[in-house]
């Protein structure tokens, strides 16, 4: 009960305030003026809304596919008994636990062209940010979808690679067809949380891009902030926040509906 | 599995707050405090609060409040002032979240215009003119031009507070001599200039592009000598129109040929100037110029010592051939200002506290630090400068200026600033032509 008390106050309350705010205009002194839909009309009609919802969708995508697939491996490579996979997997873990903000810092220290590792204009070019972003990313969060994986490459019954061994299955065929299919619940939890985590994504696109070079990167997240906390527009502001809401509880609905997320119970079911 | 579930509810809920709900929570806490302030000013028991930007400079206000608080004014007044510093980039949106809530400051640090304009507007800000003009301290105590910077629409709302910060185009002294050239006084020699160089493999402007205002000084400058200040100052004063002046269209091709050309490199836009990389390369004489605000000094004497004692050279942006601008005009920050809260508990103990500022003590203490303070009397106090002749340059070129232009991202109001400087780094990186800049920009009301 107090959770739920909780989060009514702080995340029902402030959801129902926005939207509210949504209608108003209201540059954080004085009271709000109602706007109507000016605030909405806004979003629907300059191109920026289209834009950031395509880049978000792209980010989601291609930070979903990369992670997955880097953690996968890394998972199941450290899934295996030897001790010193496990010392190397603690080692390995210690980029979840930084803060974000400190990576991005890092990161952009890096890839400063003229005294960074990397050469080249890569913050000032469209791919070159967009990838740089999904790379910082995946830095942080593969480690802790490797853990994931990892916990499910265990689970794994050992009688099933024995048995496909004895019938003289090779490594890369047990891989395809024990270890994948077996790991499809993992899959699809680190899947959702990486989608979830990745609309939500703010601050290494406000510390290694500004939503640049022009707008190329100004996830919705960024816009949102960039109309409340820069422009002080909080109508605007909180349209987007709005809408975000919306489409981000959308997508775990469907999310959720696709991938039998919610019927997972019957892990061993098949047995 | 069962914990992995619930991980992942939580990450949820608790992102859902942070992310969606931070805006709204921020919103509605300052919404809900302003109801229920309407009774009691701010502060209140004859002690103000004083916001300043909590950078190393601040100290110089310190000293300031203390010396006050131990006056004779302060007790005529009755009052006593607490300062309180906020850390720099977060300095505007907690000012504006603090003025919308009933711990608003009674005194605060601005940058004038745009950024105090919706204070006004709300009726938040003591207009100033008459104190001014009344009090011969304060009237003839500071450069007329800068005064003038701070306020709107002919209305005074600040009293200068700190140096002054005209935008230079600084130099390396030692590739210009090496290389046999003069620093430009037009723009066909800067063009020539920048030929040379290129030739002989250096970049000729450092540009710290990642923050996008360094970019911005750019434009202020090409508009500045191409239309005159009365093209800006057409905007400044709420007429979207004048983006549309053929000297906008001609300062934003000029920079595309600029870029084009590449006379700042091929790199510049993943180079920041906060944090180091431009002052980097311009110290380490991989580029030749740097176009910067009057800090630059500083910031090198702070990075690179040597450099800035023995190789750092500066001048005023070139003229530009047939333009309608002053070569002796300037763009920048004239200074920061103080302004009184309407709301502020004690007028007179507040006031006291600015003419404080027009003193030769604050003046003393600005100039120790390496600033250049905004006051009449500055002239004779330059020699106690770290640097004397870099004072005495910045101070005779803000005092023969015909027109100080305010930063456009600080003269404008911050709906329109950002969007704007959006727009300035689409120029720049090439997301735009000169034709689409200026009607995206006639578009921001």
């Amino acid at each position: 009960m107090p959770g739920v008390l909780f989060f009514l106050f702080f995340a029902a309350l402030p959801m129902v305030l926005a939207f509210c705010l949504s209608f108003t205009e209201w540059n954080g002194l004085g009271d709000p003026r109602p706007a109507g839909l000016a605030n909405w009309r806004k979003l629907f009609d300059d191109g920026q809304l289209t834009q950031s919802l395509t880049v978000t969708v792209l980010l989601t995508a291609v930070s979903w596919a990369f992670q997955t697939v880097v953690s996968l491996l890394l998972g199941v490579w450290a899934a295996g008994r030897r001790r010193n996979r496990a010392i190397l997997s603690a080692i390995f873990f210690v980029p979840f636990l930084l803060s974000s903000t400190a990576i991005s810092l890092l990161f952009h220290a890096l890839l400063d062209p003229n005294f960074g590792i990397v050469r080249g204009d890569t913050l000032g070019s469209t791919d070159g940010a967009f990838l740089a972003i999904v790379f910082v990313g995946g830095w942080q969060f593969i480690p802790f979808h490797t853990l994931i994986y990892q916990g499910g490459a265990r689970q794994i019954p050992d009688v099933l690679h024995q048995a496909a061994a004895i019938d003289g299955a090779g490594r890369y065929r047990r891989f395809f067809s024990i270890t994948l299919p077996q790991l499809r619940n993992t899959a699809t939890t680190s899947g959702v949380l990486m989608v979830v985590g990745s609309l939500t994504y703010f601050e290494t696109v406000l510390i290694l891009t500004q939503g640049g070079p022009g707008t190329d990167t100004a996830i919705l997240p960024y816009l949102m902030y960039e109309a409340g906390f820069k422009s002080y527009d909080f109508g605007y502001a909180s349209a987007v926040a709005s809408f975000l809401v919306v489409a981000a509880t959308a997508l775990s609905l469907l999310l959720v509906r696709l991938s039998g997320f919610g019927a997972m119970r019957g892990t061993r079911e098949g047995m | 599995m069962e914990s992995t579930t619930s991980n992942g509810g939580r990450a949820f809920s608790r992102r859902w707050v942070l992310g969606a709900g931070a805006t709204t929570l921020a919103a509605a806490g300052t919404a809900g405090l302003t109801a229920c302030g309407s009774s009691g000013g701010p502060g209140g028991g004859g002690t103000l609060t004083a916001f300043v930007y909590g950078d190393d400079a601040a100290e110089v206000q310190v000293a300031a409040i203390d010396r006050f608080n131990s006056s004779a004014a302060a007790k005529k007044a009755k009052g006593r002032i607490k300062l309180e510093k906020v850390p720099g980039s977060a300095y505007p949106a907690k000012l504006r979240t603090a003025m919308g809530s009933p711990n608003a400051p009674d005194i605060f640090f601005n940058w004038g215009g745009g950024s105090i304009k919706a204070y006004r507007d709300a009726g938040q800000l003591v207009d100033l003119t008459d104190t001014i003009t009344s009090d011969p301290v304060l009237k003839s105590g500071f450069l007329p031009s800068v005064i003038t910077a701070g306020g709107i629409g002919g209305h005074n709302y600040g009293i200068p507070m700190r140096g002054m910060q005209p935008v230079i185009l600084f130099y390396n002294t030692s590739l210009f001599a090496e290389h046999k050239l003069r620093p430009p006084t037009t723009w066909d020699q800067l063009l020539d200039i920048n030929a040379k160089l290129k030739k002989a493999g250096i970049t000729p402007f450092a540009l710290g592009g990642a923050d996008i205002w360094p970019e911005l000084m750019w434009l202020e400058y090409l508009v500045d000598r191409i239309g005159g200040p009365q093209v800006f100052d057409r905007i400044k004063n709420g007429d979207a129109s004048g983006w549309g002046d053929p000297a906008v269209l001609k300062a934003a091709q000029t920079v595309r040929q600029l870029v084009d050309d590449g006379a700042f490199g091929k790199g510049f836009s993943s180079v920041a100037y906060t944090n180091g990389g431009a002052p980097a390369v311009f110290a380490r004489g991989r580029a030749a110029m740097h176009l910067m605000g009057s800090w630059e000094y500083s910031t090198q004497l702070g990075k690179f010592p040597d450099f800035a004692r023995k190789s750092l050279g500066w001048t005023a942006f070139p003229a530009v051939e047939g333009g309608a601008g002053d070569i002796r005009d300037v763009v920048g920050n004239p200074t920061n200002y103080w302004s009184v809260n309407a709301r502020t508990s004690d007028r007179d103990a507040a006031l006291a506290f600015l003419r404080d500022c027009a003193s030769e003590t604050y003046a003393k203490a600005l100039i120790a630090g390496g600033d250049v303070p905004a006051t009449t009397n500055a002239e004779s106090l330059l020699d106690a400068s770290p640097n004397p002749a870099f004072a005495t340059f910045q101070y005779t070129m803000v005092r023969d200026a015909p027109a100080f232009t305010l930063s456009w991202d600080q003269a404008v109001d911050p709906d329109v600033s950002t969007p704007m400087l959006t727009e300035v780094d689409k120029l720049f990186v090439g997301k735009s032509s000169p034709s689409r800049f200026v009607s995206a920009l006639q578009g921001l009301k």
